[in-house]
């Protein structure tokens, strides 16, 4: 038990990580047949690694890393989409760092900016709007991104840029949602998913509800989980006691942040600015119905997409060479199986996305401890 | 950046944009209420929240604002997250 001494309460790790065992042992799992728990947010799969937990727990524990990555998922089209706004004269062009280096066909945001784009890395998109007002004689773009913990705070921009009839703001929409994409990996065949441990910030905003129909219709068990190292041995054994005993509820270990029906103001702005695309692409996963969000009509002044004439259409997933990233989204394949993993592919120059983030499975194999095997 | 960062609200700085200073981890930077505004904001002054990419997401406990900054910092996020701050203080600036 390498790291447990380091946790917050090492006496409760050990006991939870006892239990795990028990029970991982009461259902017959075992490193050959192991039992399959997907942590569907990066926040979670950086913890896992940080902390060690995969190697803290029973042998027949596996986890599978989710595409709850938003940086690891974006496809290399819409990153060219930004470079294309960016470049535009009287552009200022605002992102979240993390998107920075996330490679596009032509170049990255990063080199775009080297290339003299009006590039800035911001904090918050009310950066973005007092950027807007402070230069009235320039158009500020927002790279709106992520999942619904990161949706309301676009959303509430945009109504507040409404509210002021700052009208040379917009927000270049790429908001995607959580559910769908687990149930198209929950309706691929060569998925084996056996419960999954849920994101505890994107529930703060939706609740837990959406994640009904995993419970209802797939039979599989769902334990919503905060990110501490407790909260996630608790809720991996939560996971566990639900397959032994043959359930499939959505459970909540999060309840101290995450309200049952979510938060209701964000939940309004989201409504009233957003609709969903018929359908949105994910880098490894193809298109997915329903699973990103636009503009809707009444906001369309504040839409990157109307003002730039940029509209969103699928293309083919161009990955760069010997890069392994669909099969690593989709937890066919390892990270330290890809060709490409620490020799082509580095966090400081990344091939593909999921090197990009702390929250992709790439990057976090090889923060902790992935450069070891790649240097064996 | 889903993982948000606890600060607490020190002052309402305006009113009709539901904005206010919070302090993070002894660095000071504007958020807004609107998403934990459920009644009048001079209530949330004192108050714990929870911050994602400056909006107070949650109001949580003084305890569990404490722990889940100890975990931010154990992954290193807490730094990554009063830097992105810096920058995007400098973001404003430059020309
Ligand atoms: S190592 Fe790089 S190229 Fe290979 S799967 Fe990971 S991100 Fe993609």
């Amino acid at each position: 038990m390498r790291y447990v001494e380091e946790f917050r309460d090492p006496k409760a790790a050990k006991a939870l990580i006892a239990a795990i065992g028990r029970v991982a042992d009461q259902i017959g799992a075992t490193r050959e047949k192991p039992v399959h728990i997907m942590e569907i947010c990066g926040g979670h799969t950086h913890a896992i690694f940080r902390y060690g937990l995969d190697k803290l727990v029973h042998e027949g524990i596996e986890f599978i890393h989710g595409p709850g990555c938003p940086v690891c998922v974006l496809p290399m089209s819409r990153v060219d989409d930004c470079v294309t706004i960016a470049e535009r004269a009287g552009v200022i062009f605002t992102t979240f760092g993390d998107a920075m280096r996330v490679p596009g066909t032509r170049k990255s945001l990063l080199q775009a900016k080297a290339d003299g784009a009006d590039i800035r890395m911001v904090y918050s998109p009310l950066d973005a709007l007092e950027l807007a007002r402070r230069n009235p004689g320039k158009e500020v773009v927002f790279f709106g991104l992520g999942f619904e913990t990161t949706t309301p705070s676009t959303a509430l921009s945009i109504q507040q840029a409404a509210r002021e009839g700052l009208t040379n703001f917009s927000v270049f929409c790429n908001h995607i949602t959580v559910p769908e994409p687990i149930k198209a990996l929950l309706d691929d065949p060569h998925m084996v998913l056996d419960g999954f441990v849920g994101p505890g910030h994107v529930s703060m905003v939706i609740g837990v509800h959406p994640y009904d129909f995993i419970a209802r219709d797939y039979r599989k068990p769902i334990v919503v989980a905060g990110f501490e190292p407790i909260d996630l041995l608790q809720s991996v054994l939560m996971v566990l006691e639900q397959i032994r005993d043959g359930k499939a509820e959505v459970q909540n270990q999060y309840a101290r942040v995450v309200p049952e029906h979510g938060n209701p103001i964000s939940l309004a702005a989201i409504a009233d600015v957003y609709e969903r695309r018929p359908r949105f692409a994910w880098r490894g996963l193809g298109e997915i119905d329903a699973s990103g969000l636009r503009i809707r009509e009444k906001y369309l002044a504040w839409d990157a997409e109307t003002k730039f004439g940029i509209g969103y259409a699928a293309s083919p997933d161009d990955e760069p060479e010997g890069c392994e990233c669909a099969a690593v989204m989709t937890g066919r394949l390892k990270p330290t199986a890809c060709p490409q993993f620490g020799r082509g592919c580095k966090p400081e120059t990344p091939l593909g996305a999921l090197m990009v983030s702390s929250e992709g499975a790439c990057a976090a194999y090889w923060t902790y401890g992935g450069a070891r095997v790649a240097a064996e | 950046m889903c993982l948000g960062i606890p600060g607490q609200i020190v002052a309402i700085t305006d009113e009709a944009r539901q904005m206010a200073m919070a302090d993070v981890s002894g660095v000071r930077r504007e958020v807004s209420l609107a998403p934990v505004a459920l009644g009048p904001l001079a209530d949330l002054v004192g108050a714990w929240v929870l911050i994602h990419v400056g909006f107070a997401m949650a109001v949580i406990d003084a305890e569990e604002a404490a722990a889940t900054l100890e975990a931010l910092r154990g992954l290193g996020e807490a730094q990554e997250t009063l830097e992105q701050m810096a920058e995007g203080a400098k973001a404003l600036e430059d020309q």
